[in-house]
């Protein structure tokens, strides 16, 4: 048996479609100390660049899957020890890694899971990864999928149960949305919460779904615990023309910029994110989803939804969290979240919870530990 | 939710998805029910190749069984057409055009211009294309680029099963005549397809791979051709970028010119054989847009001008490879005045 202080950096699962990664930039030596949740290497997917965490505290015995080669997913790219662990145990892990490695026999992790439910007519898809008496439900924005938390739902699942919905209208549930209003897909939240048996969940929303989520709190207070909100629609300015562009492109070509606006780094806007998003909006459907909820969320230039009003009636405890950078929807000003903390994320944009993961992680678990 | 499925059935699954939301449209063609008089499941073998299966149980009385007399049939087909049915007509090999070619390319293809755009004319005719599969000369040719001379006709070359079913559905919702060419060595290609119904607009060719040092254009199977070379290519430090038009008419040149002026080079291949096909096409369109961006000749990768022969290493040898993309790509990118 290996000594049970050696941990392994495993290559992560970020999301259904991934099966393996390419170590873009290790941001570590070996020799390097490192606490848990340390920046240790920069991974591309193929439709993104995420930040890999170090599982444990240790030293950096060795790193196995140097920069620019690639690992299945499951496999062993590199070995934390503490310094006094000897080096022949070190080694021993190490050539077991490099065995598998060479074979390709690596055993994949279990992805989440994915299944669905009824929810007032409509089929709703959903992930799930992790077990545990605390549940966590991730909703996403107008146009997203239950994929876009795939840096998120992971680190949360380790000891929760975390849930990751398509919203009515997105990614595989029905493309149906009714009169697409915010109590409508609020009734769908808690809807699917019925249909899990979720008595009470911490809601984590984003954008459009952060909008959603408070609706929920607001309307059943019983059956949330706390918010976690990632630039929620409904406080102060939008940039209508983002949504507008994004509901009309019919092309990689019209879709690129607008999706550009998402990040603060830009260079993560790549051909496969675009061609994923390109294949959603061709499916049936989808194009009268997106204008629909296009009206609940503008009113000519300025957001349709009040979220500040909704937020005020809530009173489990809510984290914001924003990107200073979001030129989708402008940070908003804190007078306008009441007693809600906010928390500010250098470089991220729109997408907080894609660029700076782990500063959703962290805002998650400080507002589930207020609860 | 999507799942892999092969080429076969992504088009199997656009047809019986078209045919459930709109009941004006007709699956018609030689064995596409099961054969005159018989019975029962096992019998209905679905065409040729079994694209078609299962739907004449589907859907009764919407899937025609014709006689083996295509000028007939395919004249039905548009005749419906012109009277506000959506027939998809299945021309068994794409050879066997020329007994029916007045039908498709000077009634079906004239209607719209000749009756002042007052007349519509929304058939789909299927058809079987490409070398491969040892049928010889009269079964084997790469025709696509006949249909893609004449206006009034739109050219789908599905090189993929995502491509397959998002164009046939495309095809079978628009209004002109539209002639699907499937590569018949590719039905049990597989590839992730999502279940639900969804389109890909005609004229938009897709990015298939990026790179900077050359633009490898590819018709239909050929994509996964081109494909197979540019992983050799990579290996060799050359990045190609790879281009599949999906449709040859409407072509999207914009997005080839766009290509070709970033990276300066430019490989076209095409299975069709080399006179006044797609590469040269192209290549000429290329070369009188945006000569001023190329950085070498063109090359173009197709059939040698010969009937398909049917001794298996001679059809092998005939059908542009990895190898020989893989070639023209580095004889373009070491290419020196």
């Amino acid at each position: 048996m290996a000594d049970a202080r050696i941990a392994r950096v495993t290559m992560p699962k970020w999301g259904l479609s991934m099966t393996a990664g390419k170590i873009t930039e290790w941001l570590v030596e070996e020799g390097d100390e490192v606490q848990e949740g340390a920046e240790l290497a920069e991974i591309d997917t193929d439709k993104i660049v995420g930040t890999l965490e170090a599982p444990a505290a240790g030293v950096v015995r060795r790193i196995i899957a140097g920069t620019d080669s690639s690992a299945p997913v499951g496999a062993t790219i590199a070995v934390l020890a503490p310094a006094e662990v000897p080096d022949t145990d070190v080694d021993q892990v190490v050539a077991e890694a490099e065995e598998q490695l060479a074979s390709g026999e690596v055993e994949e992790p279990a992805g989440p899971v994915v299944a669905t439910v009824e929810v007032d007519g409509r089929v709703i898809s959903y992930a799930t990864m992790g077990e545990g008496d605390e549940v966590v439900v991730l909703v996403h924005g107008y146009g997203g999928d239950k994929n876009s938390w795939l840096f998120v739902q992971e680190p949360l699942s380790r000891t929760r149960t975390v849930h990751a919905i398509d919203l009515p209208g997105h990614g595989e549930s029905a493309k149906d949305v009714g009169d697409g209003s915010l109590d409508t897909l609020a009734a769908t939240v808690l809807g699917f919460l019925d249909a899990v048996g979720a008595e009470r969940a911490h809601l984590v929303g984003h954008s459009l779904g952060g909008a959603v989520v408070t609706a929920v709190a607001a309307a059943a207070p019983g059956r949330v615990s706390a918010l976690t909100l990632v630039s929620p629609a409904g406080f102060g300015a939008v940039d209508a023309s983002y949504l507008r562009g994004f509901a009309e492109a019919g092309s990689r070509r019209e879709l690129r910029p607008h999706l550009g606006k998402l990040f603060a780094d830009e260079s993560l806007v790549n051909r496969q994110l675009v061609d994923d998003l390109l294949r959603y909006k061709r499916l049936d459907g989808v194009e009268t989803a997106l204008q629909t909820l296009l009206g609940t969320l503008l009113d000519g230039d300025e957001q349709a939804i009040d979220a500040a009003t909704l937020l005020a009636a809530v009173e489990v405890p809510v984290v914001v969290v924003w990107g200073r950078v979001d030129r989708v929807l402008a940070p908003a000003d804190a007078s306008t979240l009441g007693r809600a903390e906010l928390r500010l994320v250098d470089d991220a944009g729109h997408m907080a919870h894609m660029e700076q993961p782990h500063a959703v992680v962290d805002a998650v678990e400080a507002t589930g530990r207020k609860g | 939710m999507a799942r892999t499925i092969s080429y076969r059935e992504a088009i199997n699954e656009a047809l019986a998805q078209e045919m459930a939301r709109d009941e004006s449209v007709i699956v018609m063609g030689e064995d596409n029910a099961g054969g005159m008089g018989s019975p029962g499941e096992m019998d209905a073998w679905g065409g040729v190749l079994g694209v078609t299966k299962g739907l004449y149980h589907q859907f009764p009385g919407r899937v025609l069984d014709t006689p083996i007399s295509e000028s007939a049939f395919i004249g039905a087909a548009v005749g419906a057409a012109t009277r506000g049915l959506r027939p998809v007509a299945e021309l068994m090999f794409i050879d066997f055009m020329g007994v029916c070619f007045d039908q498709i390319f000077n009634q079906a293809a004239k209607f719209r211009y000749m009756f002042g755009g007052k007349a519509v004319t929304p058939v789909v005719v299927r058809t079987m294309y490409g070398a491969g599969l040892r049928a010889a000369a009269q079964h084997s040719q790469a025709l696509y680029p006949v249909f893609t001379h004449i206006p009034g006709l739109k050219v789908v070359v599905p090189s993929s099963p995502y491509e397959a079913k998002g164009l046939l559905i495309q095809s079978i919702r628009d209004d002109d005549p539209v002639i699907f060419c499937e590569h018949k060595l590719m039905y049990d290609t597989t590839g992730e397809v999502p279940e639900e119904s969804y389109t890909i607009p005609f004229g938009e060719a897709n990015l298939v791979r990026e790179g900077g040092d050359v633009t490898i254009v590819a018709i239909g199977r050929m994509v996964s051709v081109a494909m197979e070379a540019a992983g050799e290519l990579a290996a060799s430090g050359v990045e190609a970028e790879v281009i599949d038009p999906r449709t040859t008419s409407p072509l999207d040149t914009e997005t080839i010119l766009e290509s070709v002026e970033s990276t300066g080079r430019l490989v076209v291949v095409d299975e069709a054989t080399p006179r006044c096909n797609l590469a040269t096409d192209i290549s000429a369109t290329v070369a009188q847009e945006a000569f001023g961006s190329l950085r070498a000749p063109i090359q173009m990768v197709t059939a040698p001008h010969t009937p398909v022969p049917f001794a298996d290493s001679l059809e092998d040898f005939y059908m542009p490879d990895a190898q020989k993309v893989a070639n023209a790509a580095k004889a373009v990118t070491g290419w020196e005045r």
